[in-house]
């Protein structure tokens, strides 16, 4: 029963997003400033993980493949089809449900509990369309965007390891990113982002808007920010992969 | 001017507000005042309708705004500013974009006629040279003139003030009344002041109403609160002991 009134209440709020704005000029500032927030100020965290996973797969593959009859380079294919396929898309995607969700919702969450949203709707302004649907475009449009410096990035982070190392020469693991390379993964991978992206969004930024009571509420609208967007990104992931692959 | 007629509101089963009828008067400052949890607040979120009411009517002037659609509680909406309690200010945006957003939002001027207009409303509370600080970089006295000049931005018809003197000293909040009895007068508009500040019945209260337990008991002026026999009226009036003696 309380999950129907929260999916109702969800797509509610969504019909109030998705409302038509009253002056685009504004919604197109919002968007530049979010894109700042959300997307560029995430390439930190993206860069750094990706590049470190990267060289762990490398390490990992590199040690499960002893056997000699397996050629050396099969290392690259996997550090390549690991990253496009899953690390690239659904691993950052819970990465960034954290940082950016849980900004989000504490954003959002605060602005209801100290007022700054009734301020908004008094003066006459569609508050959820303002404060959300400019998130909801920059993520959607900068996340693929990480996504691909991250797949850059993570096979950057397997060569490095090959070049300082003695695990595998960098002339295998060249051949083996580019070994059998369909380009489709990558259409996959940034389609799957594209809805994670919107996942994010609109279910840390429900449970900020609806955010009641003081700081402990705030709290807890973030953990559950995070822990919902994990869940469903999920979810999301099993039926996208089904639906694309298969 | 504002009616309230037979306005009732309940959370789950706990009436809050039972059958209130009062009138605001234009060009007035009217003062809500009542024991904290009396249901002030929610009387003066359901007539702005941030709460929707269980039964009765709400009028602006001869339009009927709990009955109107969305799309004319906006058009009503525009003509209403409100100080909140806590200034309710936009933390991640300057005074100036804090003033200038309801311009930016519902008016076709070019910038500079909107900086005019900010600038003009800033000076309207005795703010100068703050544009371009944080609402983090304001004293609560300036937090809340910045949200009065918010309010008064679109030239508003209808004000209205939640606690505009909490947490504030009393001389601030001396001075926060003032400006809002002025501009009230000043712009001919209706303005309903939620409160439980004597200093602010005495200073600026031009019609009084009285909540106790969600139901108004009395309605006056600030002349007519010290003689009352309302003997609820006068255990709130006369709380504190330097009252107490003031009286006798």
């Amino acid at each position: 029963m309380k999950f129907l009134e929260h999916a109702g209440q969800y797509f509610v709020l969504l019909s109030k997003v998705f409302a038509k704005p009253e002056k685009y000029i504004l919604y197109y500032r919002q968007t530049i400033r979010e894109v700042e927030k959300l997307g560029i100020n995430s390439f930190g965290i993206v860069v750094i993980i990706s590049i470190f996973v990267g060289a762990v797969i490398t390490i990992q593959t590199n040690y499960n493949l002893e056997n000699p009859l397996l050629p050396r380079y099969l290392v690259g294919v996997t550090v390549r089809d690991s990253l496009l396929l899953e690390f690239s898309s659904t691993m950052v995607a819970l990465i960034l449900a954290g940082k950016v969700g849980s900004s989000i919702a504490s954003e959002i969450g605060t602005m209801r509990v100290s007022e700054q949203i009734d301020a908004l709707e008094i003066m006459g302004v569609n508050a959820a369309s303002y404060l959300i649907l400019p998130k909801i475009v920059a993520a959607v449009f900068f996340f693929p965007i990480l996504s691909l410096l991250s797949m850059f990035v993570g096979i950057f982070g397997g060569y490095l390891t090959c070049l300082l190392t003695d695990i595998l020469s960098p002339s295998d693991y060249i051949y083996g990113i580019q070994y059998i390379f369909y380009p489709h993964y990558i259409g996959y991978s940034v389609t799957k982002v594209v809805f994670y992206s919107f996942i994010i969004v609109t279910m840390s930024a429900y449970q900020g808007y609806y955010a009641q009571g003081g700081a402990l509420e705030v709290g807890r609208s973030s953990t559950k920010a995070v822990v919902y967007s994990s869940i469903l990104v999920l979810l999301a992931n099993l039926i996208l992969t089904k639906l694309i692959l298969s | 001017m504002i009616e309230v007629k037979n306005l009732t509101k309940k959370f789950d089963d706990k009436i809050v507000l039972d059958d209130v009828s009062v009138i605001f008067e234009q060009g007035k400052t009217n003062l809500i005042i009542g024991q904290s949890g009396s249901g002030k607040t929610v009387l003066l979120k359901s007539i702005v309708g941030l709460h929707s009411v269980d039964k009765g009517e709400i009028w602006y002037g001869n339009r009927q705004y709990n009955a109107l659609n969305f799309k004319q509680k906006k058009e009503i909406r525009k003509e209403i500013g409100m100080l909140f309690q806590g200034a309710a200010l936009f933390d991640s945006s300057t005074v100036e974009e804090n003033v200038m957003l309801p311009l930016d939002m519902f008016t076709d001027l070019s910038f500079s006629d909107k900086l005019d207009r900010v600038n003009f409303c800033l000076a309207r509370v005795n703010l100068t040279n703050v544009n371009s600080l944080y609402p983090s970089e304001l004293s609560g006295g300036m937090k809340k003139r910045v949200a009065i000049a918010r309010a008064i931005a679109l030239n508003p018809k209808f004000l209205f003030c939640d606690e505009p003197n909490s947490g504030l000293d009393p001389q601030t909040g001396i001075v926060i009344d003032n400006l809002i009895k002025n501009i009230t007068e000043e712009f001919n508009i209706t303005t309903i002041v939620n409160t439980h500040d004597m200093n602010s019945v005495m200073e600026i209260g031009d019609k009084v109403v009285f909540i106790y337990e969600g139901k108004k008991i009395w309605e006056g002026s600030n002349n007519d609160i010290l003689n009352t026999d309302c003997k609820e009226l006068n255990d709130f009036v006369f709380a504190t002991n330097l009252a107490k003696k003031l009286r006798i």
